[in-house]
C-alpha cells in the first residue's frame, strides 16, 4: 500500500512537472540569448488549443502536436519580429503574447465548438497516452529535452554564440557572430517547446482544452527559472521539486498532517511562489540574469 | 621598417561618412604599412571611432575606399574584417565576463559545430602565442574575474589568434597602469617588428611619440596632419588637434595651505556586492591646496570621493569638516552642500546631469532650494537667469538654456556642473574625473578655474586616472591601491614612475 502510494505520487509528480519543464527550458533558451519572454503563458495557451482543437477535428494526435507546436511558433516568431527585429520592449510585447493568446484561444473556441471555448473531448486516439510506467512520450521527452538543451548549450559553437548572445552582445558581434540570427533561432526554439508544454496540458494531462488551462504555469516556469539561475539542469530539478510539491497539496488536500493538522491545499500551492520571493530578495545566494537579457542590440 | 615597394598593409582612400547631419569621418585618407605602428590622434568627437568602425565593418561608409594589402577590400562585416586580417582591441573590452579565456578566445572562430575540438586547437594556440610573444594567461581563467590588465590581453590574444596582421588598438591605455601601459608598447613594438602593422587611437600625445613611427591627427572627421613621429612634437600635435595655439602651462600662487577643512580618519566602505571598497583611509584636505587621488581605475578612489560627497555610507571611520565632526547617520547630499562640500561627480551623466532636462533645470540641480529660485513654488524665469549667468561666466556653449543638456559636448556639459557647484560658493570642492570626455580647449579652462579656486583658498580633492592631470594641478600626491592609500608624496619631490610604482601595489620600502 504504502509502495503504491509512493508510486502514484511520484506518477503524477512526473505528469504535473512536464509542463513546466517545457515551459521552463523554453524560457531559458529564450533568456539565455538575451530575450526576456513574460510570454511563455500565452503561447502554451495557443499551444493548448491549437493541439486540442487540430486533434478533435482530424482525430489525429500526431496532426495535434504539429499545430500546436505550429501556434506557438507563430507567436514566438512575431515576437521575434517585435523584440529581435525592431527593438521593441521585450516585457510589453510578451505581455500582449499572453492577451493574445487568452483572448484568441477563448474566442475561436466558442465560435469553432460552440461549447464555451472548451474544444470537444479527445478521444483515446486522439490524445497522447502514457505507454512505459504510467508515463507518455511527452513526459520522457522532457528529460530529453533537458539533456539536448544542456547539451547544445554547453558543447556547441551554436550555444557559445547563444551565451555571448545574451551576456554581451557588442562582443558577439565584433566577433563575427550573428545576434540577430542567435536571437531569432532561440526565440524559435522558445516557441517550439511551448507548444510542446501547451500540447501536455490539452492532448495528455486532459482530453481537451479548456480556456485559461495554463491557469499561471507559464510564470511558474519563469520562476522555476530564476530559481535555476538560468541553468538546464538546475531547472529540470526545481521543476521536478514544484511538480512534487503540486503533487503534493492534491493528496494533502484535507488529510491531516501530524502536529499541524489541516493544512490547506493553497499553502502548497503558494510555496514555489514563496521560494522564489526568498530567492529574489537575496536571501540564497544571488540569482544573476543573463547580462543583456531585456536589451535590444542594436549597433552604434 | 616598411619595405619600400609594397604596398601598403593598409590604405583608407577618401573614406566619407555621415550620420543625419553630422560628418563624423570627412574624406579620410591614410596608410599603415607592414610593420608600422600608425598612430590616429585626436579630440573625443573627432571621427576616431567612427573609422575604427568602418574597418571593422560595423559601420559602412557613404564614400571611399579600403585596401588591404594593396587590393581592395569590401568590408561589410566584422567577419570580413576578420578575414581580411583585420582584428581590434577595444577599448571597451569586447569580451563575455561569464565565459573562460578559451571561450572568449574562440567566439566567432570556433571552428565547427562542437566546441571541443575548437577550444583544443584553441588551447594549443594561446600556449603558443604565450611562448612567442610572452603573453601568458591561464586559458580557463573566467574572464570576468581577470584583473583589467590580463582582460586587455586576452583581447590581444583574441586578435593574434585570428592571425590578425592589422591590428588596431583603441585607446588600449586608459585602464593600466604606467608600467603595464610601457609593457603595452613594449609589446606593440615587438608585433611591429615581427611584420604587423599596428593602428594606434589615444589623445595622449606622449604615449603616440613614444610608440609610433608615424602620427595622423583627426579634427572634425578629417586627417589635417601625418607627422613622422621623429618630426614633430606633442605641441604642434596638440595644435593640430585643436586648430589653435594651445598654451598648458599652468600658474600657481606660491602660498602656504591654510587650516585643515576636512578630515577624514580610518573610512571603509563596502560594495554591493559585500567586498570591501575602502580599509582604513584617511587623509585631510587643507584650505588653498589641491590633493590629488591616483590610481589604476577600480582601485577605491571613486568609493573614497563617494563616501567623501555623501553619496555612499562610510561602514566605519570619522569624518570631521572645518573641524566639526560629522553624524554619519545624517550624512547625506544635501547635508554635505550645507556644509560647504561641492561635488563633481566622475559619471557625469550618471550622476552629475540629466540628460534630457534642458541646461536650465541642470543649472539648479541640488542647488534648487535656494529662495532665489522662486519660493514656494520654483520660479522658471529665475531659473532661466540663474542658467543664463553660469553659462556666462563659465563661457557654456551655446547660451542656451532650454536645450536639453544631453545635446552640449562633454567638455560644454562639465563646464555647466562646474559652475553650478562653484558658484554656490563652497569651501570643498570634491572633483572626480574632471576633464572625461572633455576637449582640449574646455580641458584648459577646468585647469584654470581649478588653480584659481585653490589660490582662492578653497580645499580642492581631485580623482583623476590622467597621471598628466594629476601631476600638473596637485601640491599632494595620495595614491590609492585596492582601497587603500598606499603613498603620499608632494608633487615636487616624486616623479610619475614612483607614483606609477605604488599604483601598481609595489610596496613603499622604508628608506
Amino acid at each position: 500500500m504504502a509502495m503504491e502510494n509512493i508510486l502514484s505520487f511520484l506518477g503524477a509528480a512526473l505528469r504535473l512537472s512536464t509542463p513546466l519543464i517545457y515551459a521552463c527550458l523554453a524560457g531559458l533558451w529564450s533568456e539565455r540569448a538575451g530575450v526576456i519572454d513574460v510570454g511563455l503563458e500565452g503561447k502554451m495557451l495557443a499551444g493548448a488549443f491549437a493541439g486540442a482543437a487540430v486533434a478533435a477535428l482530424t482525430g489525429d494526435v500526431g496532426i495535434g502536436l504539429a499545430a500546436a507546436v505550429a501556434a506557438s511558433m507563430t507567436l514566438a516568431a512575431a515576437q521575434g519580429f517585435v523584440e529581435v527585429e525592431r527593438g521593441g520592449d521585450q516585457i510589453v510585447c510578451g505581455m500582449a503574447v499572453n492577451m493574445i493568446g487568452a483572448g484568441v484561444t477563448a474566442f475561436v473556441g466558442a465560435a469553432l465548438f460552440a461549447e464555451g471555448g472548451r474544444t470537444p473531448a479527445l478521444p483515446r486516439e486522439a490524445r497522447v497516452l502514457p505507454f512505459v510506467w504510467g508515463q507518455d512520450a511527452l513526459t520522457l521527452g522532457a528529460f530529453g529535452v533537458a539533456a539536448i538543451t544542456a547539451f547544445i548549450l554547453y558543447r556547441t559553437r551554436f550555444g557559445l554564440r547563444l551565451r555571448a548572445a545574451g551576456e554581451n552582445p557588442r562582443a558577439l558581434d565584433a566577433a563575427g557572430g550573428s545576434v540577430r540570427a542567435t536571437r531569432h533561432a532561440a526565440v524559435a526554439v522558445c516557441g517550439l517547446l511551448c507548444g510542446l508544454s501547451g500540447a501536455d496540458l490539452s492532448l495528455a494531462q486532459a482530453a481537451g482544452f479548456l480556456p485559461a488551462m495554463t491557469a499561471g504555469k507559464g510564470f511558474i516556469a519563469l520562476a522555476a527559472l530564476v530559481f535555476a539561475k538560468w541553468r538546464p539542469g538546475a531547472a529540470l530539478a526545481t521543476c521536478l521539486l514544484f511538480g512534487g510539491l503540486d503533487a503534493a497539496a492534491i493528496r494533502m488536500e484535507g488529510a491531516p498532517l501530524p502536529f499541524l493538522g489541516v493544512i490547506p491545499t493553497q499553502a502548497f500551492q503558494a510555496l514555489p511562489y514563496l521560494m522564489t520571493v526568498v530567492l529574489l530578495a537575496g536571501f540564497v545566494g544571488g540569482a544573476r540574469p543573463p547580462a543583456a537579457a531585456g536589451q535590444p542590440y542594436r549597433r552604434e | 621598417m616598411p619595405a619600400l615597394g609594397a604596398p601598403p598593409a593598409l590604405r583608407v582612400f577618401g573614406v566619407t561618412k555621415r550620420f543625419g547631419a553630422v560628418v563624423a569621418n570627412k574624406d579620410i585618407s591614410l596608410d599603415v604599412a607592414r610593420g608600422e605602428i600608425h598612430a590616429i590622434v585626436g579630440e573625443n568627437g573627432a571621427g576616431k571611432s567612427t573609422l575604427m568602425s568602418i574597418l571593422m565593418g560595423m559601420v559602412t561608409p557613404d564614400a571611399g575606399e579600403i585596401f588591404v594589402d594593396g587590393v581592395r577590400a569590401r568590408i561589410r562585416s566584422p567577419r570580413d574584417a576578420a578575414a581580411l586580417g583585420l582584428g581590434m582591441v577595444h577599448q571597451h573590452f569586447m569580451l563575455v565576463d561569464t565565459l573562460d579565456v578559451l571561450d572568449n578566445v574562440m567566439l566567432g572562430a570556433e571552428g565547427g559545430a562542437l566546441l571541443a575540438a575548437g577550444r583544443k586547437r584553441a588551447r594549443a594556440r594561446l600556449a603558443d602565442l604565450s611562448r612567442a610573444h610572452g603573453l601568458s594567461v591561464d586559458p580557463d581563467a573566467i574572464v570576468g574575474d581577470l584583473p583589467v590588465g590580463l582582460r586587455q590581453r586576452v583581447e590581444i590574444l583574441k586578435a593574434l589568434a585570428r592571425d590578425a596582421r592589422i591590428i588596431i588598438l583603441d585607446e588600449p591605455t586608459a585602464a593600466l597602469t604606467p608600467d603595464e601601459a610601457n609593457d603595452l608598447g613594449l609589446l606593440m613594438r615587438w608585433l611591429a617588428a615581427d611584420g604587423a602593422s599596428i593602428l594606434f587611437i589615444t589623445h595622449k600625445l606622449n604615449e603616440a611619440l613614444a610608440v609610433a613611427d608615424r602620427i595622423s591627427v583627426l579634427r572634425a572627421g578629417a586627417v589635417v596632419a601625418t607627422h613622422a613621429a621623429a618630426a614633430t612634437d606633442a605641441r604642434e600635435l596638440a595644435r593640430a588637434m585643436v586648430g589653435r595655439d594651445v598654451d598648458n602651462a599652468l600658474s600657481r600662487g606660491d602660498g602656504p595651505p591654510g587650516r585643515t577643512l576636512l578630515e577624514a580618519r580610518d573610512l571603509t566602505a563596502r560594495g554591493a556586492d559585500g567586498r570591501a571598497r575602502l580599509s582604513g583611509v584617511s587623509l585631510s584636505l587643507r584650505a588653498g591646496e589641491i590633493v590629488g587621488v591616483a590610481g589604476v581605475a577600480g582601485h577605491g578612489q571613486s568609493e573614497l570621493i563617494e563616501v567623501l560627497a555623501a553619496m555612499r555610507r562610510m561602514e566605519s571611520g570619522a569624518l570631521a569638516l572645518d573641524g566639526e565632526p560629522v553624524d554619519a547617520a545624517v550624512y547625506d547630499p544635501a547635508r554635505a552642500r550645507a556644509l560647504g562640500v561641492a561635488h563633481v561627480p566622475e559619471d557625469r551623466s550618471r550622476h552629475g546631469i540629466v540628460g534630457e532636462f534642458p541646461a536650465a533645470g541642470n543649472a539648479i540641480l541640488g542647488r534648487h532650494r535656494d529662495r532665489a529660485l522662486g519660493r514656494r513654488l520654483l520660479d522658471p524665469g529665475a531659473i532661466r537667469a540663474r542658467c543664463a549667468d553660469l553659462m556666462e561666466r563659465w563661457d557654456v556653449r551655446p547660451r542656451a538654456p532650454d536645450t536639453p543638456v544631453g545635446r552640449f559636448s562633454g567638455g560644454n556639459q562639465q563646464k555647466l556642473v562646474f559652475a553650478r557647484e562653484i558658484e554656490a560658493g563652497p569651501a570643498i570642492l570634491l572633483v572626480g574625473q574632471p576633464t572625461r570626455g572633455v576637449d582640449i580647449g574646455a580641458i584648459e579652462a577646468i585647469h584654470r578655474r581649478l588653480l584659481a579656486l585653490r589660490d582662492a583658498g578653497k580645499a580642492i580633492l581631485l580623482v583623476s586616472v590622467e597621471l598628466d592631470e594629476i601631476f600638473a594641478l596637485s601640491d599632494r600626491i595620495l595614491v590609492m591601491h585596492e582601497g587603500r592609500i598606499v603613498g603620499e608624496r608632494a608633487t615636487a619631490s616624486t616623479d610619475r614612475r614612483e607614483i606609477g610604482l605604488l599604483m601598481a601595489g609595489v610596496v613603499e620600502r622604508a628608506a
